[in-house]
């Protein structure tokens, strides 16, 4: 017993670091799964408070870039309203609209802390769960596509950006319909890359490339970016497609999260299907 | 050594914050991504205990991985280097330095020592960081040129920093 404690005693600097770093392991095996939300709850509360004030100082320096691109949305939105158009029919009644439906609602959310150099990118938004967040919702900003809600707090949810490994997106080539996956190599912060686009889909640069309608998070058609190189190697079944994106996410400072009214339908619809299959 | 303490915690304070406001916001590349903070464990005195050493590290890299929302990662990485670095300078300090309770800094140890030594260290560290966050080997040696990137970035960031504000202090001393 005395020679176990001397032994102990002898090499307790080894024993320490070798506890410390399973310790450290353990942290990193249980949390590392990135829908596994407790261990951001518990300590981003902390970094999220700091990093408001920081961002606090920051949007002072931005405010005349984002009144200029809130200006541009503005005058987009408003020859989108009713009363920029020509009224054609003679006769105006009001009626219960059947035929239209809220789909989607918008909120509008400001950038607490982003990066974009890292290999997995978060961005922190302010808004959190008493603002009606929740996992999975839709982000994205004046110009394009940002990201995913991935981890909600009472007043704070961090976002999957697209410039994350783990984040893919459902799109589309807005010209002919043709879908692919949207993810990013961990390059260039400007540069995404479109996967699965089958080869005999004709591709030029400059196509625009949209959300597709096959997600239940995006609203079809919202724009991502448009194609900046293209190539098709020999005995590839699918093109290699770098697109260049809209939203610049080195400034991004104010968002959208979208919510969609009908996705817990279309989701309890598909989880029937998901019952049925394991019946069988 | 409440006085010790309080120069700790006030390192400690400074070289976070300037990581985590300054340097996490240099965005120079997706290669490279420097990470000076962990020259508060390198600079820490020669005589200082072993396991306070340990400690110390662990602290640092729970506190880089609440700011940078990952987890364990920072941890893990900051006390390898912290345990690596007890061993590199039992071989490579004289009993003069220990006598003098010397900082391993370019000062009392001259360029070239200091370089290699905060080279080794911080590429040692990069690596397990840099991998643990891929999660794996599947971008082998673009992550091996991100990590020898890096390094060179946080090795010259960290002795720019030392010339600046720690030569002020010996000359004086």
């Amino acid at each position: 017993m005395r020679n176990l404690i001397f032994f102990i005693y002898k090499y307790h600097v080894f024993f320490m670091f070798f506890l410390l770093e399973v310790l450290a392991f353990v942290i990193l095996y249980r949390y590392n799964n990135y829908q596994k939300a407790s261990f951001l709850n518990y300590t981003g509360a902390i970094a999220n408070n700091f990093y408001t004030g920081v961002s606090n100082t920051k949007d002072y320096f931005n405010l005349r870039r984002v009144n200029d691109s809130l200006q541009l949305e503005n005058a987009r939105l408003r020859t989108q309203l009713l009363t920029s158009y020509y009224q054609n029919n003679i006769s105006l009644n009001s009626i219960n609209d059947t035929v239209y439906k809220q789909q989607y609602t918008y909120l509008t959310a400001r950038v607490v802390n982003n990066s974009v150099t890292k290999r997995k990118n978060y961005i922190t938004l302010n808004r959190g769960r008493l603002h009606g967040i929740e996992e999975k919702m839709a982000v994205i900003s004046e110009t394009g596509v940002v990201g995913i809600v991935n981890h909600v707090s009472d007043h704070y949810c961090t976002v999957l950006s697209v410039l994350n490994s783990d984040c893919r997106i459902s799109a589309k080539l807005q010209k002919n319909g043709a879908f692919g996956a949207l993810m990013w190599d961990g390059n260039n912060p400007r540069i995404a890359q479109l996967k699965d686009v089958n080869k005999h889909v004709p591709v030029r640069i400059n196509d625009m490339i949209v959300t597709s309608n096959f997600s239940p998070i995006f609203p079809e058609g919202i724009p991502i970016g448009k194609i900046y190189y293209h190539t098709l190697d020999a005995g590839d079944n699918f093109h290699t497609i770098d697109v260049e994106m809209f939203t610049d996410f080195t400034t991004v400072s104010t968002v959208y999260i979208i919510k969609n009214v009908f996705k817990q339908e279309q989701e309890s619809l598909e989880s029937l299907l998901i019952e049925e299959r394991n019946k069988k | 050594m409440i006085l010790d303490f309080f120069s700790y915690l006030l390192r400690f304070i400074l070289i976070i914050l300037l990581q985590v406001l300054v340097v996490d916001n240099i965005d120079i590349s997706t290669k490279v991504n420097p990470y000076i903070y962990i020259g508060f464990i390198l600079l820490l005195p020669v005589t200082i205990k072993p396991w306070f050493a340990l400690v110390l590290a662990f602290l640092c890299g729970a506190t880089m991985d609440t700011f940078s929302k990952t987890p364990g990662m920072h941890i893990a990485a900051t006390l390898l280097l912290a345990y690596l670095r007890i061993h590199y300078l039992r071989f490579s300090t004289t009993k003069e330095d220990i006598e003098s309770r010397i900082r391993p800094s370019i000062s009392k140890k001259g360029v070239v020592w200091f370089v290699f030594y905060a080279f080794i260290m911080t590429f040692i560290h990069h690596t397990l960081l840099f991998y643990l966050e891929i999660y794996g080997f599947q971008e082998f040696f673009n992550t091996l040129l991100r990590i020898l990137l890096s390094t060179l970035v946080t090795v010259l960031m960290i002795v720019v920093g030392q010339l600046l504000f720690y030569n002020v202090k010996t000359r004086n001393e």
